[in-house]
């Protein structure tokens, strides 16, 4: 009851006030190509009309929402799967670079903070590079990555999943270093008590203390590892992927295509992030967490 | 033989240079001069070869003697620069010849660096300035061995210039352009990032003190920030290009969405951050809600403004790059790095790229510095 009165009313409310403002922003910004294409047309419209006309243009500079709802449950259910103008195939085609992408960047992830919490030369040399990198735009280098793979063959899934490796495992990094030190001097203590080797505290220890460290940044890095397959996407030419729905919308100015493939790739974002969070959950469950 | 501490790095770096000098030449130059002495060629490394190994050797033997920390390090400092200084500079002119040694040579000479880096961090100085002076040559040295393997790897073996440009002819595409760049960061950087930048993390603010201020906006906002923050919001910059047109305000207006909600979400929390006792003072004074504020309030979720503000500097460049892909005047740095890919020049699109790495660095650095100046008194600040 309780979430329900402060979470779920100022939620929706606010969400309603958004589809509100959104209509009412699409009357306005598309009510000026309406009323050329009205004088064109020697017609006069009334007000009433010119709202209905400017909610329901083919290329409209702002798709009301019906618009988009509409031509999302068109290219996602009504379409055959395999078709590449079915957002289902094409959001496959992203998440499938993402999900690989992803599975490499965390693993190569957990390597480099395991290297990092037990070397210290490359905790005193590597991890200033991996903080300052996080300032670089690493975004900038995916069309050269793209391109120059291509040229010596490599194309398709691998480039588009490099760039993903690239985005999501810094975040993977960075979270582990803070999990695998997150035990207490205690708690170390007690295992040099128990004469522990480095293996079985590191095992015993430090891997358990890193878990909610590992899935809060494996959030992080899912959702950075999706933007950065829908990046690789752009310079190839647009073939196929929610990326490329979205830059053969720009060239062809098909406003309801871009929104419709942006709530598609919003919709895999959220579920991406959703999965993560309850896998999060079955470990810590599994391993046998309490509620807090 | 206690005068003798050996480390593995340095005796495998002289097992490797033995095996080197083992293998005779160098590049394939000097393997077709060795085949047939009579004839006259032309090689690298021509009486340089024994020094090199030589010294390799000798920084090796050294820095296992029972030395100071600090005398081993400079030898080891001194004898790997050295080495891998003679290995690039004599491959001038040779590129794409260099045989096994060569590379044996450089991963001695890079075991050597190791050797130093690792002696390094053992060092615990007592004094602060020496503190922060290993604090910035130790990862110095790791970045200039990444330079120095990345110039070395691609001269030796011959990496076709598409592939990957050595940094010596980034450096020198950088030198020859400035121009260029000089437009394409005031393009992109000055009118799109800074002013998007500007508005976007501002306009976050003044929704967090609104939000703050109205508890119902506070609870329907919060998740909303948080699962805007996992979209792809940088799918929006064809529908800003659309709205905006090609030139630098359609950039501006992508980066102000990116930057948006981060600062909301963490200055909400922020200003959730000041204490039960604090905020009971300040009733006890009673000062109402703007004093509050101002005096107790925002000072507390300072830390939180400006994490915000490095994610949003970085969040910045990232959206005035990637929206400038599509579709730009034919000036910025994402519309040089994506034709210049196309056209093949990768040495002008790493040059591109080391200026945004440079941009970014120096944007997050100088909100670094600020935040050090306004939360002076925090203790992660204070207790360095």
């Amino acid at each position: 009851m309780d979430t329900f009165r402060d979470k779920l009313i100022p939620v929706t409310s606010i969400l309603l006030g958004v589809v509100v403002l959104w209509y009412i922003f699409a009357v306005i910004l598309n009510a000026p190509f309406q009323r050329d294409l009205d004088r064109r047309a020697n017609e006069t419209s009334t007000f009433s009309e010119l709202i209905g006309k400017t909610l329901s243009q083919p290329k409209p500079t702002l798709p009301a929402p019906h618009q988009v709802a509409v031509n999302f449950f068109e290219n996602t259910f009504l379409r055959p799967i395999t078709s590449n103008r079915s957002l289902v195939y094409n959001a496959w085609v992203t998440l499938s670079s993402t999900l690989l992408g992803f599975a490499f960047g965390t693993a190569l992830g957990i390597i480099i903070a395991v290297g990092i919490v037990h070397v210290a030369t490359l905790d005193r040399s590597l991890m200033p590079w991996i903080i300052a990198s996080q300032t670089i735009p690493i975004l900038a280098v995916a069309p050269m990555i793209i391109v120059v793979l291509g040229a010596i063959g490599i194309s398709g899934l691998i480039p588009k999943a490099m760039i993903s490796t690239y985005l999501s495992f810094f975040p993977v990094t960075v979270g582990m270093v803070k999990g695998l030190r997150s035990p207490e001097l205690m708690h170390l203590d007690l295992m040099h008590t128990y004469n522990a080797s480095v293996s079985q505290t590191f095992w015993k220890l430090r891997v358990p203390a890193s878990v909610p460290f590992l899935f809060t940044s494996m959030k992080v890095a899912v959702a950075a590892s999706l933007v950065g397959a829908i990046v690789g996407e752009l310079p190839t030419g647009a073939v196929a992927g929610i990326g490329a729905k979205l830059l053969a919308g720009a060239y062809y100015s098909q406003s309801i295509d871009i929104w419709s493939a942006l709530v598609a790739g919003s919709v895999v974002a959220a579920l991406l992030v959703m999965v993560v969070g309850i896998a999060g959950r079955l470990v810590d469950r599994a391993m046998g967490g309490r509620p807090a | 033989m206690n005068w003798l501490k050996p480390s593995w790095q340095a005796l495998l770096a002289i097992v490797l240079c033995l095996i080197a000098a083992g293998l005779g030449a160098m590049s394939t130059p000097e393997a077709a001069a060795l085949a047939d002495p009579t004839a006259s060629y032309d090689y690298p490394y021509f009486g340089l070869k024994t020094p090199m190994i030589g010294l390799a050797i000798l920084a090796g033997l050294i820095s296992m003697t029972r030395i100071s920390a600090l005398a081993e390090a400079v030898v080891l400092f001194i004898g790997a620069h050295l080495v891998a200084w003679m290995l690039i500079s004599g491959i001038t002119g040779f590129e794409g010849t260099a045989l096994a040694p060569y590379f044996l040579l450089l991963a001695a000479a890079w075991l050597l660096a190791w050797r130093c880096v690792a002696v390094l961090s053992g060092l615990r100085p007592m004094a602060s300035g020496a503190r922060m002076a290993l604090r910035l040559i130790i990862p110095a040295i790791f970045g200039a061995w990444i330079l120095i393997i990345w110039e070395a790897v691609t001269r030796g073996a011959g990496v076709p210039f598409i592939l990957l440009p050595p940094p010596s002819a980034i450096g020198a595409r950088i030198a020859s352009s400035l121009p260029v760049l000089g437009a394409d960061v005031r393009q992109t950087i000055f009118k799109a990032v800074i002013f998007g930048y500007v508005v976007g993390s501002g306009a976050g603010f003044l929704v967090a003190i609104a939000a703050d201020r109205v508890p119902f906006l506070r609870r329907g906002l919060l998740p909303i920030g948080n699962m805007v923050s996992a979209l792809p919001i940088i799918g929006v910059a064809p529908i800003m290009v659309m709205w905006f047109g090609f030139d630098w305000p359609s950039k501006a207006a992508v980066v102000i969405i990116m930057t948006f909600f981060p600062m909301l979400v963490n200055t909400v929390a922020g200003l959730a951050a000041s204490g039960h006792m604090e905020r009971d003072l300040m009733r006890t004074y009673a000062s109402g809600y703007w004093p509050t504020l101002l005096k107790l309030r925002l000072p507390a979720a300072a830390p939180f403004i400006f994490n915000a503000l490095k994610i949003n500097s970085t969040l910045a460049m990232i959206g005035a790059i990637v929206a400038e892909f599509f579709g730009t005047p034919v000036v910025g740095m994402g519309f040089r790095i994506s034709t210049e890919v196309g056209r093949m020049n990768i040495d002008m699109v790493w040059a591109e790229i080391a200026v945004a790495a440079l941009a970014g660095s120096v944007f997050y650095g100088v909100v670094a510095l600020i935040e050090r100046a306004v939360t002076f008194w925090h203790p992660s600040v204070r207790g360095g």
